[in-house]
């Protein structure tokens, strides 16, 4: 039986081929999770800073909120966007779509492949900082370690299902990666992983609310680091924006479609 | 010599006739700098309230380290990311060759053929964005003051070049690893902030390993006066030593280049 194109052998040989393919690129992806140092930087500038005590966040909340902001993060990278482009510009998506299974079907799975990759690497990275703060070091209770995983797979789902829509936008415009440039952005500095969003001013803060951002980075991360949180806001924002994107990405998936031409076509 | 300079002329008339073709880039490009501009501004302000001050600085000061911070970046949009970011292409399809063969020196063509104008609107807005933090703080400018702050500032460049151009030129052993350089990027954004800002260990990394500090916090310091003249020495002999180093290991490197099909 088939559900949305998928059976478990399918899952199997799809997840196992990815995986395989990502390990072979280890090195280049050990790299990747070293260039998400970005929190850390920022953690050591708020902590020296005179504007801490404003982030309500005390002692060694602030590190185990920026080290599960870094986490967070390592496992909801997208770059769903890039191969698709280079996927539909070296000809080879015109196999995927003859395939009976949605090509997004693929790209998935060589995310999970990588996030399996990334797991020892981004370990690493949190085992060296723990040697460096040893005050900080906790260990989340097993509830709040499957809540977490459920936030940041949900932060995952919302960023990939963003940018297949701007990758679907590829089939009508050529400069739909520059899209993506302009809303990493705003992602940067409202998503949490620069500064809680207890910092920002009330008027920014409900503002971020009502963007996707804030569920991206600051709730699982919050969740993750054991802060208290309005879980049932959080998780009903982050199925909210999936329901809506969901649908969308289908729709302009299937029109794009429709009006790709080959190369060479 | 002069041979050098024509090239180099004819090298940026083609690269800017090349761009002027995409005229829709520069506008996006325009957008992006803004957005991110008002974005960095914003987070900083969040540093900053009454009473408040960052490593001591206070906020028209650490005005001119985003600045100086904005036009390194300009910089390397400009220059640094179009020409070194291409060395990992040459070397994966063998293009490295050709440039080898050309009787002008390879380091020289792989640094200088391109230029991307896309960066100048961001050096154009952190120069603004210097001029009115200095301005904001009391900046008085003296010749000599000038001149120094030229000095460090190219002395700031060769060693974000040479850091850069380290990097790049492992491509030659790893050639998988062409993102090596978004890491020395994430490490630079550390630039934003003054040095003071950083706790002491993290001070000394960004002063001697990895020198950020004399990016942005060196220059601010001089247009302040507040420079002492042991970090301004400091600076330049750091500059020389990345330079002389980037220069040997490329030669180095080269020894071990065996084109793409051997």
């Amino acid at each position: 039986m088939r559900i949305c194109g998928l059976n478990r052998r399918i899952i199997r040989v799809l997840l196992g081929s990815q995986y395989a393919h990502m390990l072979e690129y280890r090195a280049e992806i050990a790299l990747w999770a070293l260039s998400g140092v970005l929190p850390f930087i920022m953690l050591s500038v708020w902590s020296g800073s005179d504007a801490r005590s404003g982030l309500g966040l005390d002692g060694v909340a602030l590190d185990r909120y920026f080290l599960s902001a870094f986490l967070v993060r390592q496992f909801s990278v997208v770059w769903v966007v890039y191969a698709f482009e280079e996927d539909a510009l070296l000809g080879r998506l015109s196999p995927y779509l003859l395939q009976p299974l949605h090509p997004l079907w693929r790209y998935v799975a060589a995310h999970l492949g990588e996030q399996l990759t990334r797991l020892p690497f981004a370990a690493l990275i949190a085992a060296l900082f723990f040697a460096v703060q040893p005050q900080a070091f906790w260990l989340p209770s097993l509830g709040g370690l499957l809540l977490a995983w459920l936030a940041t797979w949900m932060a995952f789902a919302i960023a990939f299902l963003f940018q297949s829509l701007i990758a679907a936008l590829c089939f009508w415009s050529e400069k739909a990666s520059a899209l993506e440039r302009l809303q990493f952005i705003p992602f940067l500095f409202l998503s949490g992983l620069l500064a809680p969003l207890t910092a920002f001013p009330p008027a920014v803060r409900a503002m971020s609310q009502w963007t996707p951002f804030p569920y991206l980075i600051d709730f699982p991360a919050r969740v993750l680091a054991g802060q208290p949180v309005d879980l049932l806001a959080g998780f009903g924002a982050q199925l909210a924006w999936i329901a809506l994107l969901l649908p969308l990405v289908l729709m302009i998936w299937r029109a794009g479609v429709r009006r790709y031409s080959a190369m060479g076509a | 010599m002069g041979r050098y300079w024509r090239t180099l002329r004819r090298f940026w008339c083609t690269a800017v006739a090349v761009q002027l073709e995409y005229q829709v880039n520069v506008l996006i490009e325009l957008l992006a700098v803004a957005m991110s501009l008002s974005g960095s501004l914003f987070l900083l302000s969040l540093f900053y309230g009454p009473e408040q001050t960052l490593g001591g600085w206070n906020w028209a000061q650490a005005l001119m380290v985003q600045g100086l911070y904005t036009v390194f970046d300009g910089m390397a949009t400009t220059w640094l990311r179009p020409n070194l970011g291409a060395i990992v292409t040459h070397v994966r399809e063998g293009t490295l060759d050709f440039v080898l063969l050309k009787p002008i020196d390879s380091q020289f063509w792989l640094s200088l053929r391109t230029l991307s104008p896309a960066g100048l609107p961001e050096i154009g807005l952190g120069l603004g964005l210097l001029g009115w933090g200095s301005h904001q703080a009391g900046v008085v400018l003296t010749l000599p003051s000038l001149c120094t702050v030229l000095v460090m500032l190219l002395a700031g460049g060769l060693i974000l070049y040479s850091l850069w151009f380290l990097i790049a030129a492992t491509s030659i052993w790893f050639v998988k690893t062409w993102n090596a350089t978004e890491v020395l990027r994430a490490l630079l954004a550390s630039g934003r902030y003054p040095l003071n800002a950083y706790p002491p260990a993290l001070r000394l990394l960004f002063t001697l390993v990895l020198p950020v500090a004399f990016l942005t916090t060196v220059p601010a310091q001089v247009l302040l006066g507040e420079a002492a003249a042991p970090m301004l020495l400091a600076g330049l002999g750091l500059a020389v030593l990345f330079f002389a180093a980037a220069r040997a290991f490329w030669l180095f490197a080269l020894r071990f280049y065996t084109s793409a099909s051997s």
